[in-house]
């Protein structure tokens, strides 16, 4: 399978401020779950905002290979691993590979 | 210790039912986003890189043991076990959540704590000398001056938007414990030839972009004209400042811009003006203020002496034990700096830990320094062993101060949405390289501070060695700074290079201690040695 190149939508979850990745139904946590976007997602950001579904939506560049999602830039795949520093309180705690993903 | 009066804690009670009434609208629906901002970060709630972060104040860094039992019991019930103690001697929780914060704000009131002016374009929290009320080497005690600040500054309306933030730092000795003069405003207790008690101003220094030493503006001021002054300072810049360029608006770009005269002869002329006003504090209410941070019960048959047979200890006490102004007493700074630890970090169990420790050896009084560290500033020498015994227990007895582990970092891309590098793996890395104390205390004092970008929450610019994380291309990248001090010889630190990656700039550190041992003089630190041989020596070690 070939490097797919998408555009995915995150943002914060408004009541506990976890970063979410839109899945095309809903939010995830989890970044390999984000659902390439169509050309224009303002639409989507007003209304899921509007819902207080999310705060602070916007889209990023990033890649899909073989199901898994990585966003192209180093502060995106922080957030969506959390801190290198604490893996423990990051998605990946028993990933010892975790960090390395990141750079 | 300041007590909060009645209007004080009216003040902070009344904040906490505001701010809740706020988040209740927002999670409603009633506020948006764009409405709650700018209410919340009043609150220093922000929305940094994984969640919210708040940032609670801790004026002129001081605390009681039961507001810092209350900061680790916050983060314990709201947060994820632990805090991170800044540059600005305030405490930051990573990990709250939206409905959270009202009962955290409400937890805070309850020991007269807040989480204003850690945001926004307001007169932020005030830092001090982290020894005041401490040091021998003080002319005055600066808190009860710093606390008229905190209640001065506090909602002032007139400066509550003002062109950027705007940071105040006091000091009461000749050693400059607070970076004072890298502040917007940097005051100095002094005495005159006469003995008289007065303050020296700076006014225009800082770091972030563009670094630069604040000049003195008042040579010297009557102490109860403190409020007029800063008044007469701030209104000059509010009126001058520049609003229409984020990067150009701090007072250091103003006082520059103009020049220091002309900003004298300005700040004079409003000054004058003000005096008329009659702002003064009354003599009362000052002396009111003052009485609260009168020495404790000192023992003044307390013993000197101490047992120092185990080696271990006597290291503690040599490397982070200072002489105290009263005899048979020390200063004892707590390193939060662990050999591969997060500097600043701190658990929940070891907040309480300081906390029970201020309670038994000092009399009830912490310290938060802006090195990330935390001061038990009162103990009995003849206590140093039982306190240094407890907290080797919880890992806090690293005898490091002022060495090159003692690293401040901010916190960088792992938690800063601001950030373009990481700072703390690069912190871990480098206190693991240098782990041999012996080594660490053969290189002597060597402050090393790193920040993940140009803003220098890390304080990069004032490092005998610096580092500033950088993006380039998307890939972190480190730029190498030498020369920069923070105390009475205050000078900023230049970039001597290219860049490198995160091991290698570990290296080209190691690089540059070495270029050191083999050029030092007699008691030089790595300081000295840089400013008498210059640059060259280390760029050629380290660039070839």
């Amino acid at each position: 399978m070939s490097v797919e190149k998408i555009k995915i939508l995150t943002g914060n979850d408004l009541l506990v401020g976890d970063v979410i990745w839109w899945t095309g139904s809903g939010w995830s946590r989890h970044v390999d779950h984000a659902a390439p976007l169509a050309d224009d997602a303002g639409a989507l950001i007003a209304a899921e905002e509007a819902a207080r579904s999310v705060v602070s939506a916007y889209v990023v560049d990033a890649t899909r290979e073989h199901g898994k999602v990585r966003p192209n830039h180093i502060k995106e795949r922080m957030r969506a691993l959390g801190p290198t520093v604490r893996l423990d309180l990051s998605l990946r705690p028993d990933d010892p590979a975790a960090a390395a993903w990141i750079a | 210790m300041y007590q909060y009066d009645t209007h004080d804690q009216a003040m902070v009670d009344a904040r906490v039912a505001e701010f809740s009434d706020q988040v209740a609208r927002r999670l409603s629906g009633t506020l948006s986003e764009e409405q709650f901002r700018p209410l919340r970060l009043k609150n220093g709630l922000y929305l940094q890189l994984h969640a919210y972060m708040l940032r609670v104040a801790i004026p002129y860094g001081t605390l009681s043991s039961r507001q810092l039992r209350t900061l680790g019991d916050i983060a314990d019930r709201y947060d994820r076990g632990y805090g991170h103690f800044t540059t600005r001697q305030n405490i930051q929780y990573n990990w709250i959540r939206l409905e959270d914060a009202p009962a955290i704000l409400a937890d805070l009131a309850a020991v007269g704590m807040h989480a204003i002016q850690t945001s926004g374009n307001c007169i932020r929290n005030t830092t001090a000398d982290h020894f005041a009320g401490a040091a021998p080497d003080e002319v005055a005690d600066p808190r009860p001056y710093a606390e008229l600040l905190r209640q001065w500054s506090t909602f002032h309306p007139e400066f509550d938007y003002l062109p950027r933030k705007f940071k105040v730092a006091i000091i009461g000795s000749e050693t400059d414990r607070a970076a004072m003069k890298l502040h917007d405003i940097g005051i100095q207790v002094i005495r005159n030839d006469a003995g008289e008690e007065g303050l020296r101003v700076h006014v225009g220094g800082g770091m972030g972009r563009t670094p630069m030493i604040a000049p003195v503006i008042r040579e010297f001021l009557p102490p109860l004209q403190m409020i007029s002054y800063l008044e007469a300072c701030l209104r000059v810049y509010n009126r001058y400042g520049r609003r229409d360029n984020k990067y150009k608006a701090r007072i250091k770009i103003l006082v520059h811009e103009i020049g220091a005269d002309e900003y004298r002869r300005q700040v004079e002329e409003e000054f004058a003006h003000i005096l008329t006003l009659g702002l003064e504090p009354p003599p009362a209410e000052f002396a009111r203020i003052a009485a609260q941070f009168a020495d404790p019960a000192f023992d003044p048959q307390a013993p000197e002496a101490i047992d120092r047979s185990d080696p271990d200890f006597a290291l503690w006490v040599d490397q982070n034990v200072h002489p105290h102004k009263a005899a048979g007493y020390g200063i004892v700074t707590v390193s939060l700096k662990p050999t591969g630890g997060i500097p600043g970090d701190a658990s929940a169990d070891q907040i309480r830990l300081v906390a029970d420790l201020a309670r038994d050896y000092s009399f009830d009084e912490v310290r938060v320094t802006h090195a990330q560290n935390l001061v038990l500033p009162h103990v009995r020498r003849a206590d140093l062993h039982a306190l240094w015994q407890r907290l080797d227990a919880a890992g806090l007895a690293n005898a490091n101060l002022d060495l090159i582990s003692d690293i401040i970092a901010c916190p960088g891309l792992d938690y800063c949405s601001l950030a373009n590098a990481r700072s703390i793996p690069l912190a871990q890395k480098i206190s693991q390289r240098f782990a041999d104390p012996a080594r660490q205390r053969d290189l002597g004092e060597l402050k090393l501070k790193i920040s993940g970008c140009i803003n220098a929450c890390g304080h990069h610019h004032a490092g005998h060695i610096g580092v500033l994380g950088v993006d380039r291309k998307g890939v972190e990248n480190y730029q190498l700074l030498f020369g920069g001090s923070e105390g009475a010889d205050t000078s900023l630190a230049t970039i001597i290079g290219p860049g490198f990656s995160e091991d290698g700039i570990v290296d080209a550190i190691e690089t540059a201690t070495g270029v050191y041992l083999a050029h030092r003089s007699e008691g030089e630190r790595f300081i000295d040695t840089y400013r008498r041989i210059g640059t060259a020596p280390f760029k050629e070690a380290i660039y070839g």
